[in-house]
């Protein structure tokens, strides 16, 4: 096995290949990621706030990432009008989904923090959206990154299922070793989403450590 | 204008008898799923409910239950099959590979959900460690446990989607043959099943949940998302 | 505390556009000004296929950037109509099915004939060669001895007791003209994949008899399979033909895709493929090998 690593790796078209679809796989997991967050956060802040939106909120939230992700991205040209080979779709899709997936952690996160501590920023003179920003998130952010974590993982993962449609970042190496009968190719991709995933966990982990000192004050 | 070629799609009995009908891959569908979520249960939950009794290796299940998450199906599938050789070996445990890190953390953090103070009266009134596990434990285990389950279920239906690849029945049957022989209606009206029927499943074990978990046990809104959130992640056929 | 985090975010942002900087921007939609965009589907022939004419591109000293494993044809039609590629090698059956599922044409030069006709105006068909991947049905040569098997002509008593091995879109094309053309309905049709290592172990395990492959496959005469003749001409012509974006090429281009079809047959198409799956060789170093070796 580690022979045909070598083998496989040895040629500088196919280094050259996996070092451009390992580019292309950080791309599509990451910016839906955070655009993902961008969306979830006042769409999970607006659910909070209003009790009735909740439900509506949930449940959207719920069907979207219930369908599977292969038909989710065939079915996005015809919805945005886009060219079919635009990463867009994808890109768009797993942004549905880390939406969908973040907004409930947003919502229970806000819901967790402790009234007496709203109440006294609002007591100081906050306004509701400074109070939000400066006191309501950063309060949020640890148990917000937990859903981030699990959200990253996720998208690092399913980014290789849009092989199948030809955008599938490292998920190509599968499709191709698949048909050629050659392990190796697989191998690589393998280890690789899975280096990417504990990569960024670790960077997340680090991020939140960074924006929540309070959290490591004796 | 797709809307109404799926509808027709749907109309056309002879899209839902036969071996290719969408009742046949419905069937199989479940079938695989039920295998695959009972094999990863009968793992998971009794080194989940074990090690969270134990409180011993916490840190490593954890740790395992997410790095197999990182785990590509469709690079996993493809792995299976080239070595296993068999399209049944290689989906089913790559299947169970899926579906055991929600199952696993679902218990573990079920376990270790219960409260200590229960847990040091339990032991106070003379319980067996075995005692303790099954009267005290599982019972407020139930919960999370089912949660996750719950998530097990939505990711193995997800995968089996994707392990049309390799050849097999189900669902992804319609998605992915609709997508090499351009029947966009098809492929969309698979899309549209699958997601109906995860939703339905998922609507199913809420039910179930709410029957099985003990009234007292139920968990209150602000207790401890952070586990909660930790045992419940939803990841879609990836 | 929300500077700290807004500063943090513009810090991620920047650091995600990195890798969009630079050639290899996975944004990008289709090749840059000039260059010329090759396309292939999602198998290992046409990714052959691909490096072949961007390498007689690339000699010819036209820029070429190469768009692998693309998808099934809906998405590589649409990425020439478009413009996302320019090129995009071809089996001539097959595209003239995408474009006009009612065709009957099945010899080769009736086939090419009907695909100059039935394209649009924006697309355009090279000169077809001679290498030819078409489907085929392969049977063990166990099963051709024990049933007197060499042609499809001979399948119809046997079938109800046959399984089929064929990939999953097969029954939807090919079973009621199967049994239309040559009176065959198979006891059963299992979906394996498109001439796979799912197809092949279906037919090596027995779980199948009859299987669904195609002619340029290295491992039918690997492992002394039988290949069953097609008399009626049920399964088209499939000759390999450049699919080109009209007007975007130059003289010398077109020069150049043509000379790879002229030199390509079915047998040394079958040989390449048969470095790719069986040596390991990279279809991009074969296909420079290839191209030097032409005139």
């Amino acid at each position: 096995m580690l022979g045909d690593i070598g083998g496989y790796l040895s040629s500088p078209s196919n280094r050259g290949k996996v070092l451009e679809l390992l580019g292309q796989h950080l791309v599509l997991a990451l910016l839906p990621l955070l655009i993902g967050l961008v969306v979830a956060v006042p769409l999970g802040w607006a659910a909070h706030r209003r009790r009735w939106l909740r439900a509506a909120v949930f449940g959207s939230a719920t069907v979207v990432y219930t369908v599977p992700a292969l038909a989710l991205f065939v079915i996005m040209p015809g919805l945005l009008g886009t060219r079919i080979l635009d990463q867009a779709n994808v890109l768009v899709a797993l942004t549905l989904y880390t939406g969908a997936l973040l907004v409930r952690p947003v919502v229970d996160a806000l819901d967790a923090v402790p009234g007496p501590v709203v109440a006294a920023a609002t007591a100081m003179g906050y306004q509701p959206a400074r109070r939000f920003a400066a006191v309501e998130l950063p309060m949020a952010i640890p148990v917000l990154t937990v859903g981030v974590r699990v959200a990253s993982v996720s998208n690092i993962s399913l980014v290789s299922v849009g092989a199948l449609i030809g955008t599938g970042g490292l998920g190509q190496l599968f499709t191709e070793g698949f048909q050629t009968r050659y392990l190796a190719p697989i191998v690589i991709g393998i280890v690789l989403i899975v280096w990417l995933a504990l990569v960024m966990d670790l960077l997340l982990v680090g991020l939140r450590r960074v924006t929540t000192p309070w959290t490591r004050a004796a | 204008m797709i809307f109404s070629q799926v509808l027709a799609w749907f109309a056309d009995p002879a899209h839902w008898r036969g071996p290719d009908g969408v009742g046949t891959r419905i069937v199989e569908h479940l079938y695989y799923t039920a295998v695959a979520v009972l094999i990863a249960s009968a793992i998971a939950v009794p080194v989940g409910l074990l090690v969270g009794h134990t409180a011993r290796g916490g840190v490593v299940l954890v740790g395992s239950a997410n790095a197999m998450r990182a785990l590509p199906t469709l690079g996993l599938l493809t792995f299976l099959f080239l070595l296993l050789r068999s399209q049944a070996a290689a989906t089913l445990v790559a299947l169970v590979v899926l579906a055991v890190p929600p199952v696993l953390a679902g218990s573990y953090a079920g376990v270790r959900s219960v409260e200590s103070g229960v847990v040091d009266a339990a032991r106070g009134m003379g319980m067996t460690s075995a005692q303790r596990l099954w009267q005290v434990e599982l019972p407020g285990a139930v919960g999370l446990l089912l949660g996750g389950v719950r998530s097990a279920v939505l990711q193995v239906v997800a995968t089996t989607t994707v392990a049309a690849y390799v050849g097999l029945g189900g669902l992804g049957r319609l998605l992915l043959d609709g997508l090499n022989s351009a029947d966009y209606p098809q492929m969309a009206a698979g899309a549209l099943v699958i997601a109906v029927l995860a939703l339905l499943l998922d609507l199913l074990l809420a039910g179930v949940a709410r029957l099985v978990v003990p009234k007292g046990c139920r968990l209150s809104r602000q207790s401890d998302l952070g586990r909660m959130a930790a045992a419940q992640p939803r990841l879609i056929g990836g | 505390m929300g500077t700290r985090i807004a500063a943090l975010i513009a810090a991620v942002l920047v650091a995600l556009a990195m890798p969009g900087c630079g050639s290899g921007n996975p944004l990008a939609g289709g090749g840059t000004a000039g260059t010329v965009a090759v396309g292939s589907a999602n198998f290992a022939e046409s990714e052959l296929l691909m490096e072949l004419y961007a390498a007689a591109l690339r000699k010819a000293g036209v820029p070429v950037q190469t768009r692998p494993r693309l998808g099934p044809r809906e998405i590589t039609n649409r990425a020439l109509a478009d413009g996302s590629i320019t090129v995009m090698p071809e089996y001539t059956g097959n595209l003239l099915h995408f474009i006009d599922p009612a065709s009957t044409a099945t010899a080769a030069d009736e086939v090419y004939a009907a695909l100059r006709k039935a394209l649009p105006s924006t697309l355009q068909v090279l000169d077809q060669s001679t290498a030819e991947d078409s489907d085929v049905l392969v049977v063990t040569q166990q099963t051709s001895a024990r049933l007197g098997l060499t042609s499809m002509a001979a399948l119809a008593p046997h079938c109800p007791q046959l399984t089929l091995g064929a990939a999953g879109e097969w029954p939807a094309r090919w079973k009621d003209k199967i049994a239309q053309v040559y009176g065959c309905t198979f006891r059963q049709i299992l979906s394996t994949d498109a001439g796979g290592p799912v197809t092949l172990e279906a037919l090596r395990s027995g779980q199948a008899q009859v299987v669904n492959l195609f002619t340029t496959s290295p491992d039918i005469a690997a492992n002394h399979w039988v290949e069953l003749a097609d008399p009626q001409h049920m399964y088209p012509a499939q000759r390999v033909v450049a699919l080109v974006r009209a007007g975007l090429l130059n003289q010398a281009g077109i020069d150049a895709l043509n000379s790879v079809s002229a030199a390509l047959t079915t047998a040394k198409l079958t040989e390449l493929d048969r470095r790719v799956t069986q040596d390991r060789a990279v279809p991009a170093d074969l296909a420079k090998e290839f191209v030097n070796g032409l005139p």
